[in-house]
């Protein structure tokens, strides 16, 4: 034990110590405790008219104590990281449980953990000015595009988390989580007309990711190049049809069709749609679906989870067979499964639960030329705003924001934005291509649950879908689709 | 004796946390700064979820923290922390002091004139300490009962994700170098249900019904809650989908709502000043049919929306938005206020960092004079909505598409649930074809808006 011991050097916390208050936490009994220890730094910065018009940065610490007995969890957090505080948060989480006090483990067990997103300097503590220059350049590059772009905003946004975790199990797992992230969002206007374009990325690297590998050019090209494409949109058509998921981001349709519905908790309590399915065909045989919380540099990455168990590489879906649920510690312990290390929460504040990491399809051996070709008449997604799903009765939505109609195998005219909707448990059936190019997202995803935001990842080749439901205002006719 | 003491403990505090703001400014303008504004929040919160008859978790905590904006001339940076100790609070101060000096000067920038700030005097009706007044088993006991009232009501209530109650009290305190510092304390509590009803085929279906109120003594009781929550449930089971087809769509008012936030967020002066919102540039004009009158009103006492003043220190007001169809006034801070050439309508709503955004007070679509069972029995054949999935609206343009589910109209009467559908149009139109607007108003929130009839929107399903 000589790491980076943030929360000792800092808060002069010692073994003793966190060992003192998880005897407080088990003293009115109970199965489990843990506390989680936070500092939160963070920076951020937007440009809007080619002006800095606004910078800040802040701190936030605290302590989350939780206590199990059984099912039930008792909760209670605090700002001041004095003993006298956390004892009080102790005693208050105890109150779930009623019996006898238990004693914590004697000695904490660190495991070994991965080393996913090694940054010399947290860009959190890197020169502002520089983080000043990634915004101005975005500025510039976006209105530098085409003249039809009007309005644009470009901000950049980072944090640097510290996280300790201990459990009366024995659990110790530190970690410092880097988080950095730029967008751009524009407005292209023309006489009578409008569109909006938007685009962005990071992940949990330094600050020199920004200066190298994706530049604020590169995103501020992209969010001008499609607000300039929808200037030429055309209404998009409703009904069911032939859906093609381009690479990369429109695996936030995995996220919300079968994502949400396996987390480990719905299923426990019977509440997903996905209930009782494990070994059950949910997919073609095409499909293997992962969730990996292992890849490095990633923003849906960790080391350890927020429960301080080692991330992991967790199949879903394999060959189109349901093979496993995601699980925090409460659920693998009342469900007897593993814990696939996927128990997470938005700060100190929250009591974990079980979350996606990164969540993508494998890439098949289609060529994503012959998908589109194999279309008569259909949709072609290559851009997605956000989704959501109803995780009881399996439906989901998620919101094109750019895509094109597919006309006798060729992709045609680009259409304005339309949700999609279909049914967890069988869309996946219908996946009858699955492309050679599998991609992951830029780094923009944050999943809500419960009203807790934690960053994700999603990714997926290109697939075709052969039968969903189009929100569009154009109807559908014979002969083609109606203007 | 215990209150007594704990409300003496308070309210040192509270003069300590007034006292503390008011030095956080003082050192910033010592610092250089050519103006300053400093908040401070703090808040308790209790919560529990009963499930299956059995507590499944019981959460009780409260923090604080601070947060402050400064300018050196017309450069803005901010700062914030949860760090109350002297040398926590010197590190906020310092680092926004030189943040400010790498921002841009912008000719709109800066705090509201000394002659805007100001509160509204009176008791608003925000606070009501009985929120916390009950017992830890009676709480418990609130979220049981709403949850057994949804569990006993029909035997296809099979499941449930269990029955809440939820408490909290916030206080915020801000002050800024013009010599503003006002405060308030406001109390929340709710309950509710959310049961899971199964048909004999194993299809199921969840759905919720909860109330929320600044007093206990105005919650609807666990017995309505549990219950309204099964009817929803069950109303849903044995949904299809529907055909696709252009037909009169009704939202009820948990849904119509989010078309009365996208007024909103098109006249939101940040929008507006930006061109982002395709209702820039239309003031004075119409906007949407004769029967809507959109108000905004941040003063009504005991509202979800309403502060004695606002995110800058200016005192709320009732401000028209929409009158008869015709788009009146934008809602504003001090500087979209200022973008636009108005002044602010004390709209500034403010975290503990960052810029001011602009929010609501209670802003909410005049009722007409029909009941919804009125409104559907004119219908020959559509669709009435009561749950949208996902976010597919687009302000720049008004285009319009969102997952949807609820029950179809046929002949005059709610005939059979359906689901996994989509509605899509253009906002711009949308506003325009509200052919009817309901009575039945009621304030869950700060934004509330009657049951509405929406004429020409595409339902896309089979």
């Amino acid at each position: 034990m000589d790491k980076n011991r943030f929360f000792f050097r800092r808060y002069g916390l010692s073994e003793h110590d966190l060992e003192h208050y998880l005897a407080a936490a088990l003293s009115a009994g109970g199965d489990f405790a843990d506390l989680y220890f936070e500092y939160l730094s963070s920076t951020s910065l937007l440009v809007d008219e080619s002006m800095v018009k606004s910078a800040s940065q802040g701190i936030s610490a605290g302590c989350g104590v939780r206590v199990v007995a059984g099912d039930r969890t008792g909760y209670a957090y605090t700002d001041d990281l004095s003993s006298e505080r956390i004892l009080h948060a102790a005693r208050t989480a105890a109150l779930i449980a009623s019996g006898p006090a238990k004693t914590p483990a004697v000695g904490f067990q660190e495991k070994p953990a991965r080393s996913l997103y090694p940054v010399m300097l947290p860009s959190v503590d890197a020169e502002i000015t520089a983080k000043v220059e990634l915004v101005m350049r975005a500025d510039h590059a976006a209105r530098a595009y085409d003249p039809r772009i009007k309005e644009v905003r470009a901000s950049y946004a980072d944090e640097l988390r510290h996280i300790l975790v201990v459990g009366s199990d024995g659990t110790f797992a530190e970690d410092s989580q880097p988080l950095a992230r730029v967008n751009v969002s524009c407005i292209a206007k023309i006489e009578g007309n409008s569109a909006r374009g938007s685009a962005g990325g990071g992940g949990r690297v330094a600050l020199d990711f920004f200066f190298g590998e994706k530049t604020p050019e590169y995103f501020a090209k992209e969010a001008s190049r499609q607000a300039i494409l929808q200037l030429d949109a055309r209404e998009a058509p409703a009904g069911e049809m032939e859906v093609v998921l381009g690479p990369g981001w429109p695996g936030v349709l995995l996220h919300e069709a079968v994502g949400h519905g396996l987390e480990a908790d719905f299923n426990r309590k019977q509440t997903s749609a996905f209930a009782g399915l494990i070994g059950k065909r949910v997919a073609s045989e095409k499909c293997t679906v992962v969730d990996n919380g292992t890849m490095p540099w990633r923003r849906g990455s960790l080391n350890v989870d927020d429960e301080g168990e080692p991330t992991q590489n967790t199949v879903l879906i394999e060959k189109g067979i349901l093979k496993g649920y995601l699980s925090d510690k409460l659920s693998a312990r009342l469900m007897g499964v593993a814990d696939t290390g996927n128990g997470r929460r938005e700060s100190y504040e929250h009591i974990p639960m079980p979350r996606m990491t990164n969540t993508y399809m494998l890439a098949g051996e289609d060529e994503p030329q012959d998908i589109i070709r194999s279309v008569r008449r259909g949709l072609y997604a290559v851009n997605f705003g956000g989704g959501q799903v109803d995780i009881t009765n399996g439906k989901f939505v998620f919101s094109a924001s750019e895509a094109y109609l597919i006309e006798d195998g060729r992709i045609t005219a680009p259409i304005k934005g339309a949700t999609l909707i279909g049914n967890g448990p069988d869309v996946l059936t219908r996946v009858s291509m699955v492309g050679n190019d599998l991609k992951l997202d830029e780094g923009v995803g944050t999943c809500g649950k419960d009203g807790q935001a934690v960053p994700v990842g999603v990714g997926i080749p290109t697939i075709k879908i052969d039968r969903l439901t189009v929100g569009g205002t154009a109807r559908k006719d014979v002969g083609g689709f109606m203007q | 004796m215990v209150e007594t003491q704990l409300e003496t403990r308070n309210r040192k505090l509270e003069t300590d946390l007034r006292e503390l703001a008011q030095d956080v400014v003082r050192r910033a303008m010592s610092g250089g700064a050519s103006a300053a504004e400093c908040v401070v929040r703090e808040g308790d919160e209790f919560s529990t979820v009963v499930r299956l008859g059995q507590v499944e978790t019981l959460k009780e905590s409260g923090s604080k923290a601070i947060g402050m904006r400064v300018f050196y001339g017309q450069r803005a940076a901010s700062t914030y922390s949860s760090d109350f100790s002297r040398s926590g609070l010197d590190r906020m101060v310092k680092s926004a002091l030189e943040l400010a000096r790498i921002t841009s000067e912008d000719p709109h920038g800066g705090i509201p004139e000394a002659s805007q700030l100001g509160s509204i005097q009176g008791d608003l009706e925000l606070y009501s300490a009985d929120v916390y007044s009950l017992p830890g088993e009676e709480r418990i006991s609130y979220a049981r009962r709403a949850e057994k009232a949804a569990r006993d009501y029909d035997p296809r209530i099979k499941n449930s994700e269990g029955g809440s109650f939820e408490a909290a009290t916030g206080h915020k305190i801000l002050a800024n170098s013009h010599g503003f510092v006002g405060e308030y304390r406001r109390s929340y509590c709710s309950l509710a249900a959310v049961p899971i009803a199964q048909s004999e085929d194993g299809a199921k279906q969840r759905d919720y019904w909860f109330s929320v109120a600044r007093s206990l003594s105005r919650l609807e009781s666990p017995e309505h809650v549990g219950k309204t929550a099964a009817q929803r449930a069950l109303r849903r089971l044995g949904a299809r989908k529907s055909k696709t087809a252009r037909v009169p769509v009704v939202l009820d008012p948990m849904v119509s709502n989010s078309i009365l936030e996208h007024i909103f967020e098109g006249v939101n002066g940040d929008s507006v000043y930006r061109g982002a919102s395709f209702l820039a540039g239309k003031l004075g004009q119409k906007i949407a049919s004769d029967s809507v009158n959109v108000i905004d009103d941040g003063t009504i006492p005991g509202g979800f929306g309403t502060s004695p003043f606002d995110g800058e220190g200016v005192p709320t007001r009732r401000t028209i938005v929409v009158e008869n169809g015709v788009l009146k006034s934008y809602l504003m801070n001090t500087y979209s206020a200022k973008k636009l050439g108005f002044q602010t309508t004390g709209n500034a709503s403010r975290g503990l960092a960052g810029t001011p955004g602009i929010g609501p007070g209670n802003y909410f679509l005049q009722p007409g004079t029909k009941t919804p069972q009125q409104m559907i029995s004119e219908i020959k054949d559509g669709l009435y909505v009561t749950e949208f999935l996902g976010h597919g609206a687009n302000l720049v343009t008004g285009d319009y598409s969102r997952g949807a589910s609820g029950l179809w109209i046929s002949g005059g009467e709610l005939a059979y649930p359906v689901e996994e559908i989509t509605v899509a149009g253009n906002l711009k139109e949308m506003f325009f074809n509200i052919s009817e607007i309901g009575s039945d108003l009621e304030f869950r929130g700060a934004v509330a808006c009657p049951t509405i009839r929406i004429d020409g929107l595409t339902v896309g399903g089979e």
